[in-house]
């Protein structure tokens, strides 16, 4: 393929194209398509109504608590049958003043426990999918962009935490995190139950995304742009932030979309375990745990937060799903 | 041009990439020599051609010379400063003046970004205000290559190859350097538009003085921009000389070969030409042939071009050959002697 051998200069071919045609054809960016796809997808609208309520549920718990005149706490002895403790009435004492029925044995009006439980359920599992998520896209771009001593160390940490028997780590290693945070000067109770937990959950949620990430870095470097970049004085940090990390948003979304319900489940299973808030204080998963006991005689109790947390998990996956194929730019929709 | 002082000089530079034993110990057990030892100069204002074919080091060479791969032996002089012994943080101010432009257009531009931040983004590293403001500079940039100024908001998806080539152009030439290796700056893109974005980097040359390293295998194209023209072979520069000379008076073999392969657009004296094919692949860069590299493949090599490797010597003015027995007679002569000397290559 040759321009011209004999003729000493090349034919100009500027071909002039009229500015109408021009204005005609309008492209459109990236996140543009992801964003007319996600509109058009009718799963993914219903996941995120579902989400923003439970969310709008979580963060306004008091108020609308307030106005339906339920409290988490209160006792009711009037509505539970004296002998055994069971709600009175059909699904598990569900009546205008408990719309979710009670709790057996105590008569604590399940709605409001629910909704409070909600809070502290979100707010663990946010944070540690924030701090996760953070670690991990840090770490995985630092260790695919650099080659050598840094990338073995930090893949070989990676492997390391992975390698853990997550559960049973965790199990052993709460109760002694908890002293750790506690003198450090976190107020002893919930607060420092709280944030014990979101340290454990972070510490091992980080390295799958790390990994991913750095699988992702570890293609994109070698793209001419990064060199680009370098050729212009670039410093490390400019590329890792500036040119690496926009490419990365896709894995990220997603991955964000599925760690929540994972940390989630991850939560409830810790509470059923017993290493979550303290009675009386509800999370789903505590309230799961409470309602097994009671599940052939009042199997309603045990509905209430299973539906709460399988909504949750099931939308925030199916969005994860969505939003995967949103960003895939080879995906083609009919 | 000879009075001034070249902006580049680049003595014996060599780029050797390691040849690692796989396992866990990881011996160096070898090298790539990708550049084995090149020597040149590029004058302001001047286009010096490099081509070769695929593999031969031309690529990396232009790389190594800004240092965007670390040299492994060799001295690199730019406009007075010594780079090849520069730290690599003190070179950050002097790629200013040094640029590049890659030939691939897909990948050279970050799809994330914008038009107007990815040729702004030389401003933005090398924290330069330019007057008037970075959008403004940015818009007569996209102007000044024939891009649609009003488009500076736009994804680098929504240009086509030659458009995005000119985005890349812009960059390269938005901090006014003094010298731009062009890394095969046309061969992804259609002949039309190769032309179009050939002629703007004539024009930009002739408008802002810049030197050009021209990376190519296209000789086609080498010819129409280049002032001067090196031929590289298995990491070494077999010749060089002033274009007009190499085009019509090359005295390598390889050189020869490599022009008798470029077609002509008459069919009548297409059908007439004489072509020389060589046979065989390029030798592996790890391992090298003894003496000149090019005897594997050379009609002409005799006992002495298996045992001394030949030096790059001048045989006339500007024009340097690295070969124990230069042609003489030009173009036609070699393609006449070639079949009777020759038993290893066919005539077509």
């Amino acid at each position: 393929m040759s321009v011209a051998t004999e003729n000493e200069g090349l034919p100009s071919l500027d071909v002039v194209v009229p500015e109408a045609t021009r204005e005609q054809i309008t492209g459109r960016t990236l996140r543009q398509i992801a964003w007319m796809r996600l509109r058009r997808d009718r799963v993914a609208k219903v996941s995120v109504a579902i989400l923003l309520v439970i969310v709008f549920l979580a963060v306004f718990a008091p108020v609308l608590c307030g106005l339906l005149k339920v409290d988490p706490y209160t006792f009711h002895s009037e509505v539970i049958s004296d002998n055994g403790g069971l709600p009175i009435g059909k699904w598990g004492g569900v009546s205008k003043a408990h719309p979710l029925g009670v709790e057996p044995g105590t008569g604590r009006d399940i709605l409001a426990r629910l909704l409070y439980g909600s809070r502290i359920s979100l707010l663990i599992a946010g944070s540690a999918a924030l701090i996760t998520v953070v670690t991990g896209v840090v770490v995985g771009i630092v260790a695919g962009n650099s080659r050598g001593w840094v990338d073995k160390v930090l893949g070989r940490f990676m492997d390391l935490t992975l390698a853990f028997p997550v559960l049973l780590v965790i199990i052993a290693m709460s109760p002694v995190l908890e002293q750790r945070v506690v003198a450090a000067g976190v107020p002893d109770g919930n607060t420092s139950r709280v944030i014990t937990l979101i340290i454990v959950l972070s510490v091992f949620g980080w390295p799958y995304l790390a990994r991913l990430i750095r699988g992702q870095v570890l293609g994109l470097r070698e793209r001419e742009f990064v060199e680009a970049a370098i050729s212009l004085g670039a410093s490390n940090r400019r590329i890792l932030f500036k040119e690496l990390l926009p490419n990365l948003w896709g894995p990220i979304l997603v991955y964000t979309t599925i760690a929540v319900p994972g940390l989630i489940g991850a939560e409830a299973t810790l509470a059923y375990l017993g290493i979550s808030v303290l009675p009386p204080t509800a999370t789903w998963g505590s309230m799961l745990e409470e309602s097994v006991g009671y599940f052939t005689v009042d199997p309603f109790y045990f509905c209430v937060p299973l539906t709460m947390l399988v909504a949750a998990v099931l939308s925030f996956n199916l969005l994860g799903d969505s939003l995967q194929d949103a960003l895939d730019p080879k995906a083609g929709r009919k | 041009m000879s009075e001034s002082t070249p902006i580049l000089r680049v003595r014996d530079l060599q780029k050797y990439f390691p040849i690692n034993s796989r396992g866990f110990s990881r011996r160096h057990i070898g090298d790539v020599k990708a550049v084995d030892g090149i020597s040149l100069e590029v004058m302001p204002g001047e286009t010096l051609g490099l081509v070769g074919e695929s593999g031969c080091g031309k690529s990396t060479a232009g790389r190594a010379m800004l240092r965007l791969l670390e040299p492994t032996g060799g001295e690199i002089e730019f406009a007075g400063h010594d780079v090849m012994r520069m730290k690599k943080r003190d070179l950050v101010p002097l790629r200013r003046e040094m640029q590049m432009i890659f030939q691939d257009p897909y990948s050279s531009l970050n799809p994330r970004q914008t038009i107007g931040s990815i040729i702004g983004a030389p401003f933005d590293i090398q924290g330069v205000k330019p007057e008037g403001g970075v959008q403004k500079t940015v818009q007569e940039l996209m102007e000044r290559v024939g891009l649609n100024p009003e488009h500076f908001n736009r994804y680098p998806s929504e240009f086509s190859g030659g458009q995005r080539q000119r985005i890349g152009i812009a960059r390269a030439i938005a901090l006014k350097p003094k010298l731009i290796v062009c890394d095969e700056p046309v061969s992804a893109l259609d002949v039309s538009i190769q032309a179009q974005v050939l002629n703007l980097l004539e024009d930009i040359q002739d408008e802002f003085g810049i030197a050009y390293v021209f990376v190519a295998h296209d000789l086609s194209v080498v010819r129409h921009i280049s002032d001067r023209v090196a031929v590289m072979y298995l990491g070494k520069i077999m010749e060089s000389a002033p274009r007009e000379l190499l085009y019509t008076a090359p005295v390598h073999p390889y050189t020869h070969a490599l022009l008798s392969a470029v077609p002509i657009a008459d069919p009548d004296r297409e059908r007439a030409r004489e072509r020389i094919i060589l046979t065989g692949d390029l030798p592996s860069p790890s391992n090298p042939p003894a003496g000149c590299v090019f005897n594997t493949r050379c009609w002409k090599a005799q006992d002495r071009c298996f045992s001394e490797a030949p030096v790059l010597r001048e045989i006339s003015a500007g024009h340097k050959v690295a070969c124990h027995f230069p042609e003489t007679g030009g173009l036609n002569a070699a393609a006449m002697t070639a079949p009777a000397t020759g038993s290893d290559f066919s005539e077509n």
